[in-house]
């Protein structure tokens, strides 16, 4: 009977000790806050101006003069559900407005069309739920891009998995854009050689259905890498109505290029830490099309770390590319090809992109701002080896 | 008309591809999250930092290769 009584007082004992040591852990860690909490805010603004000589709305020739000034601003949010998973929303809105000298020609009558200028405003939305006991996420987004002549709908849906022992992540998507483009043809293709109403354009569609996959390894403490494949399938009219193709006659036509178009991407990513100061991100890409382009794409950044909170990172991108089996310069094509265009975003060429950035992540905050949780300033010129050149100014604040 | 003269082909490419990843999977030693500090750094993700933004958006328009960057691969005219 007393050896009862003991063993009954040791297991009440035991059982408090054990739910008081629960109570506890639940209080401490594994609260887990179902109200929808702000987690971030990015606000990215850049300035980009380019010239060259080789605008396809003439025909291969002419000024190729642009700016674009991009603002965009997105907004993270999370939440946990009742099974303790996170879910991440993603709002973003971003605006370009740009003035374009080679648009301005696709009415070469006026001296200056309303084509020399346009708006493009492209709001997105993502959803992300993510089990960590598992491993795994699950996503699905939307996007919008409207401008004067063009209207897309994007749509996605994305899952990754991470392996056990949570050094390597498999990921992939499948996503799609509807598009829809007005057909402002060049003036002189125009009845009565003059612009239509805003409603009295025939239009056209464009639709690009693809697929994404990734694999990321984490190798030791100081290198992870990540494998990219890409298989796109472009459908729909895949020139552009205002592009304008000049034969060896000197007869006159607009751009035509076939109507289907798959694209097979293939990348490579390796972020090494140097020491303990310096970051190299590494970046390949091969890429091959159906229409005949080939291209390999190099790309180094190192980020110098000057202290933990302020780094430079100078970075060199590589670019070559065979033309498509339809490219040929001003007056080079033959009345008998059936497919043609002089635009020179599709001749063979290679590129060098160069430049620096600064980011900025004080403790206390980017000029004693609390919020403001990261300043990232860049610049970049971007020339190719047919005299098209471009420089670019981008910036990147980060709230929390 | 310029064209490269490379002939580095896609068999070419995939086969380094495998290659490289059977090795490093062979060469990897487990990492665990105590030992993550380095990895774990901001400017170690494997992706395009934000302010790249506009820079991917205008190499996909000027340029005739896009996609496996994690960057826009379609939609939206890009035109001029």
């Amino acid at each position: 009977m007393r050896k009862l009584t003991l063993t009954i007082i040791g297991l009440y004992i035991g059982l408090l000790a054990a739910f008081s040591q629960t109570s506890k852990t639940v209080d401490s860690s594994k609260y887990k806050n179902r109200a929808l909490t702000f987690e971030e805010a990015n606000f990215v603004s850049s300035y980009y101006h380019q010239d060259g000589n080789n605008s396809a709305v003439t025909g291969g020739i002419g000024s190729e003069k642009l700016t674009d000034i991009s603002n965009s601003i997105e907004l993270k949010f999370y939440n946990w559900d009742r099974k303790k998973r996170k879910n991440s929303y993603d709002f973003e809105l971003g605006v370009d407005h740009y003035t374009s000298a080679s648009s301005d020609m696709i009415d070469s009558k006026a001296n200056s069309s309303a084509s020399h200028a346009d708006t493009r405003i492209y709001p997105s939305a993502n959803w992300t739920v993510e089990n960590e006991q598992k491993g795994t996420s699950f996503g699905a987004g939307g996007a919008i891009s409207h401008e004067f002549d063009y209207m897309s709908w994007g749509g996605n849906i994305n899952f990754s998995k991470k392996t056990k022992n949570r050094n390597g992540e498999f990921s992939a998507k499948l996503f799609t854009y509807l598009d829809n483009l007005k057909l402002i043809y060049p003036v002189e293709f125009r009845p009565g050689g003059v612009a239509l109403r805003h409603e009295d354009y025939a239009t056209a569609g464009r639709n690009t259905f693809g697929s994404s996959f990734s694999y990321s390894q984490i190798v030791n403490t100081r290198l992870q890498l990540a494998f990219l494949v890409d298989l796109i399938y472009q459908q729909g009219y895949l020139g552009l109505p205002f592009h304008r193709v000049y034969f060896t006659d000197n007869s006159e036509k607009v751009e035509n290029l076939p109507g289907k178009r798959f694209k097979l991407p293939v990348g490579f990513r390796a972020n090494y830490f140097l020491g303990d100061n310096i970051i190299l991100r590494g970046y390949y890409r091969y890429y091959q099309d159906d229409w005949g382009l080939k291209a390999h794409t190099f790309n180094l950044e190192t980020s110098i770390k000057f202290t933990p909170f302020v780094s430079l990172t100078p970075f060199y991108r590589f670019y070559t590319q065979t033309a498509v089996d339809y490219f040929a310069a001003y007056q080079a094509h033959k009345t008998t090809d059936t497919y043609f265009t002089s635009n020179y975003d599709l001749s063979g060429f290679t590129s060098h992109f160069y430049g620096t950035g600064i980011r900025l992540t004080p403790p206390k905050g980017v000029f004693g701002i609390e919020h403001l949780n990261m300043l990232e300033l860049r610049y970049g010129h971007y020339e190719k080896n047919n005299g098209m050149n471009s420089n670019i100014i981008s910036m990147n604040l980060k709230f929390k | 008309m310029r064209k490269s003269n490379f002939k580095f082909g896609y068999k070419s490419v995939l086969f380094l591809f495998s290659t490289g990843l059977a090795l490093l999977m062979i060469a990897c030693s487990p990492v665990k999250e105590y030992q993550k500090n380095r990895i774990n750094d901001g400017e170690m993700v494997l992706g395009n930092r934000k302010v790249e933004k506009t820079e991917l958006s205008f190499q996909s328009y000027r340029e005739g290769a896009s996609g496996a960057n994690a960057g826009k691969s379609g939609g939206g005219c890009g035109c001029n």
